[in-house]
Formats: structure tokens, C-alpha cells, sequence
């Protein structure tokens, strides 16, 4: 019975996570275009872009190759993949064994591995940059991101992401200066992961700013329309990420009444919304940086994901 | 509740180190002293802590210290100092961030590994103290080292001697005598710092320390 639940939980949670990232996308924006006092589109609007993308004729280089043409679907069934296996509303996965954050960040890492790839395929010099940009940011970003994993896993004793979040719920994680620094390395990981505006803005399709929007220029049609959702995907993982690790309070256990499960599902939106609200206002607050002071910025990442771990010793 | 008291003393501990690597990162004049000033609050709030923690009213004395002086009159004096030499605008670092960074961590991981090492029976509190407080020193000299600048050299002295004052409050605090003189040889210091920071603008034009290198002594 239990393994019936989990692999329904395990089943609703890939459907959710799919359904829920387009609509945190136009969620953000919307929220930015208010705070410019602009009307916005609405927040469905991504939905609209992604039929019609998916509509619409592929118009492929000349000279693009057969991994020009696959590697949108490596990279949203990576990235799909990675998002379905952090727990969201309730941590009872049938995979949960296999949501391992190190595997995670794998997952992701080879998404964009093929995305620059890709980026590279036609041979456009935009595509080159852009590739180029995103192998930088990577290289500080990684290492980022698997300080912080150190941390939190130190920290709870466990790399799994259901005992993680077990372990930060429960009241014997106290009060940790190394906790509040993994959660601001994670913050600005996240920025640079998913282009947002201290590091690329992802409104634009100036020259000489875009990182990632200079890897996909060549993309068209259904290719598009998939690699969209792809970094949809990734914004909803990493905003479930920051929830599923700092605050975990309200996932349903495994074999929770449905009640519970409602509660989960209802805290977890309440916790995407505070999320995006913040990322929209952050963004608007901020400039974007200069491309060589990225991984200085980046750096801040990692440094602090050092001394988090470093803080744990003491 | 022991729990939640060593960690409530670790966080601001750990805030304080925080602060000193920011300081290390921060390359703006005016923002470096907020930071400091910040330094200083933070610890005010840990030695109060203490003093709350190991019940000495004394301690309460320190905090005060550092909360009046180091946190408000310092940092609003070097403000004024640094607005009237005019170089409020940036300062210039020798060797760039991201080494200076590496060699903090390098620093903080060496004070962590000498006070695990030379401390295994004395009480946590104390022990996690001492460790925190060898870090700050460190880093403090580190900040005065990598700074060409005058005024961010003084600012990593007062944050090394944050970090002393750090250490003296996890061995339970020191006498009120040695405390107050050494908060006014603070001040002291702090006075003749700055009339020679007039002195060297009036002499050589900058607060670049570089210029004294070349000095080679008053001609005829």
C-alpha cells in the first residue's frame, strides 16, 4: 500500500512540477511589470507561448547537426528529471533514495553541458559567447553550489534530500550561522543558474549582455518551446530547493493522511509565492553586472559555502 | 537550553568572522566603515551575551565600550576624516579579491586547526570563542596587509583589536583596568592616527602608504 502511495505521490509530483513552471515564470514577470507599474501580460501567457511555439514549423540551420536537434530533449529530460526529484509537497517519493542533491546538481550540470554544446553546434559567434559566458559562470557556480551541499549535508548528516529536509524540520538543527550562509550561497547560485538579472537578464536580446538567450538564439519552433520549459523547470527546482531545504515545514511525511497532503500542496504554493515575490522585487532593486564582475559575485557563492563548512568545525 | 547558548554565542561569533571577510571583499572607503561599525555591534551583542551567559556584569561594561566607541564614535569620526581628505570614492587594493579571499579562508582554517588542537579539554563556549577571535586577528591583519590605503589599514587594526577583546571575553573576561586602559589606548591611538593621516596628505599629496617606500628622508 505504502509503495502505491509513494509511487502516486512520486507520479503526481512529476505531472505538478511541469504543470506549475510556466505559471512561476509569468508569475514573476507579472509581479515585476507591476512593481514597474506596467500592466504586464498575464500570467498564463507562457502556456500561450509554449503552443504556439510548439505550433510553429523548426527552421534549422544549414549547417546544424544531429545534436542541434536532440539536444533540446537531453536537456528537458535532465532538468525534468532533477525538478521531479526534489521533494516539493511531501517528501514520501518512491525515488526519494535516488534524490541525492550531488546527483541532482549532476543532472543539471549535464543539461547545460549539452546546452552549450548546442550553443556552439551552428557555429554563430552568438552562440560561441554565450556558450563561453555560461562555461565561466559554471565554473565558479559548481563549485558553489557543492560547498553548500557539504554544508547542509554535514549539517544533517545526510546528502538525500528527504533526510535533509526530516533533519531541518525537526527542532534539533537549533540555530546555525553555517545554515543562514549555505542558504545565501544557494540564493545567489540560483541567480546566476537561472540568468536572472545581477548576471543576465532574461528579458533581453541585447548583444552584448545575454548569456543564456545567446545559446538558444538559434532555436526555433517545438525545439524552443522545449528548451523553455527546460529553464522554466529549473527556476521552479531551485525556488523548491531553497523550500525544500530551509524551510521544510509542512511536507507531508510518507504515509500521511490526505489532509496532510492538501497542507503540503497549499504551504508549498504559499512558499513559491514568497519566493517569486522576492525574486521580483530583487530584481527590480538591482542593476545588471558587468560580465567580468560575475565571478567575483559568484565567487561571494562559493566563499561563503567555504565558510560555512569551515564554521561547522569550529 | 545549553544548546540554544552556545548557539546563540557561535551565531554572533560566526557573524563577527562573517563581517571581517566582508571587509576583506569590500573595496569602497565609506562602506568598509559601515561595516565596521557593524563589526563593532556585532560585538557588543556577543560579549553581552557572555556577560548574560557566565552571569558577569562587567562584561556588560565592554559591550558598552565597544557600542559607544568602536561602533558609533570611530566609524563616525574616520566618516568625517575620510570625507574631508576627499577619497571617500574607492580605495585600491594590492593583490585582487579573489587571492585575498583564498587566503582568508586559508587563515580562518589555520586559526580553526591551532585551537582545536592546543584546546581539547577546556570548555566549549571558550574554546569556540578563541578560535573565532584568533580568525578576526588574523583577518584583521590580513585587511591591514592587502590595503595600501591609510584609512583601511586603521579600519584592520580596530578589527584585529575587535578580535582580542573577542578572545578576552571567552577566557571570562579580563580586569576592568587592563579593559578601560585599553579601550582609551584605542582612542588614543585612534587621535594620533589621525593627525598623522593629515600629516602624511599635508606631505605627500595621497594616503597611499606606498609614498613612504620611496622616502628617503627630508633633503637639505
Amino acid at each position: 500500500m505504502a509503495l502505491v502511495v509513494d509511487l502516486l505521490t512520486q507520479g503526481l509530483q512529476l505531472i505538478l512540477v511541469l504543470a506549475l513552471a510556466p505559471l512561476l515564470t509569468g508569475f514573476v514577470r507579472k509581479v515585476k511589470a507591476r512593481l514597474l507599474r506596467r500592466q504586464g501580460p498575464s500570467v498564463w501567457q507562457p502556456y500561450r507561448d509554449l503552443l504556439r511555439l510548439a505550433r510553429k514549423e523548426v527552421v534549422l540551420a544549414e549547417n546544424a547537426s544531429w545534436l542541434f536537434r536532440t539536444a533540446p530533449y537531453l536537456i528537458f529530460a535532465a532538468t525534468w528529471a532533477a525538478a521531479a526529484l526534489v521533494p516539493t509537497f511531501a517528501s514520501g517519493l518512491i525515488f526519494s533514495w535516488t534524490a541525492d542533491l550531488i546527483a541532482i546538481i549532476a543532472l543539471l550540470g549535464s543539461a547545460r553541458f549539452f546546452l552549450a554544446l548546442a550553443g556552439m553546434d551552428v557555429g554563430t559567434a552568438f552562440g560561441g559567447i554565450g556558450s563561453s559566458r555560461e562555461a565561466m559562470i559554471a565554473s565558479v557556480a559548481e563549485p558553489a553550489i557543492l560547498m553548500m551541499v557539504f554544508t547542509v549535508a554535514l549539517v544533517a548528516g545526510s546528502s538525500q534530500l528527504s533526510t535533509v529536509a526530516r533533519f531541518m524540520g525537526s527542532p534539533e538543527v537549533g540555530l546555525r550561522v553555517s545554515i543562514g550562509l549555505a542558504l545565501f550561497a544557494l540564493f545567489i547560485v540560483a541567480l546566476a543558474e537561472n540568468a536572472r538579472i545581477p548576471v543576465d537578464n532574461p528579458a533581453t536580446h541585447l548583444e552584448l549582455t545575454m548569456v543564456h538567450e545567446a545559446m538558444v538564439l538559434e532555436y526555433s519552433g517545438r525545439h524552443l518551446a522545449v528548451i523553455e520549459v527546460a529553464s522554466s523547470l529549473k527556476l521552479l527546482l531551485y525556488v523548491s530547493l531553497i523550500g525544500c531545504i530551509f524551510v521544510p515545514w509542512g511536507m507531508a511525511a510518507s504515509g500521511a493522511g490526505i489532509a496532510d497532503y492538501a497542507l503540503g500542496l497549499a504551504l508549498y504554493l504559499a512558499k513559491i509565492v514568497v519566493l517569486a515575490l522576492g525574486l521580483a522585487l530583487f530584481e527590480s532593486a538591482i542593476a545588471k553586472m558587468r560580465v567580468f564582475r560575475v565571478p567575483q559575485f559568484v565567487g561571494a557563492a562559493l566563499m561563503l559555502g567555504l565558510l560555512g563548512t569551515l564554521l561547522l568545525f569550529f | 537550553m545549553d544548546k540554544i547558548v552556545f548557539d546563540i554565542a557561535h551565531l554572533l561569533a560566526g557573524s563577527i568572522l562573517l563581517v571581517s571577510f566582508m571587509m576583506l571583499y569590500q573595496d569602497r572607503l565609506s562602506a568598509l566603515l559601515n561595516l565596521f561599525a557593524l563589526h563593532a555591534v556585532l560585538l557588543a551583542l556577543s560579549v553581552a551575551w557572555q556577560a548574560h551567559v557566565h552571569a558577569a556584569p562587567h562584561l556588560y561594561v565592554t559591550a558598552m565600550i565597544a557600542l559607544f566607541f568602536k561602533a558609533l564614535f570611530i566609524p563616525l569620526a574616520l566618516h568625517r576624516i575620510v570625507v574631508r581628505l576627499n577619497i571617500h570614492r574607492q580605495i585600491e587594493t594590492v593583490v585582487g579579491v579573489g587571492l585575498t579571499m583564498m587566503l582568508g579562508m586559508g587563515l580562518a582554517a589555520l586559526a580553526m586547526l591551532l585551537m582545536v588542537r592546543i584546546t581539547p579539554d577546556s570548555d566549549l563556549l571558550g574554546r569556540e570563542d578563541l578560535g573565532f577571535a584568533l580568525a578576526t586577528v588574523m583577518l584583521g591583519l590580513l585587511l591591514m596587509v592587502t590595503r595600501r590605503n591609510a584609512v583601511s589599514q586603521v579600519i584592520g587594526f580596530m578589527s584585529l583589536e575587535n578580535g582580542t577583546i573577542l578572545a578576552a571575553t571567552g577566557a571570562k573576561g579580563m580586569p576592568m583596568v587592563v579593559e578601560i586602559s585599553v579601550a582609551f589606548s584605542i582612542l588614543i591611538a585612534f587621535i594620533v592616527i589621525g593627525v598623522f593621516l593629515f600629516r602624511i596628505r599635508e606631505r605627500f599629496d595621497t594616503v597611499d602608504l606606498q609614498a613612504l617606500d620611496q622616502f628617503r628622508g627630508e633633503q637639505g
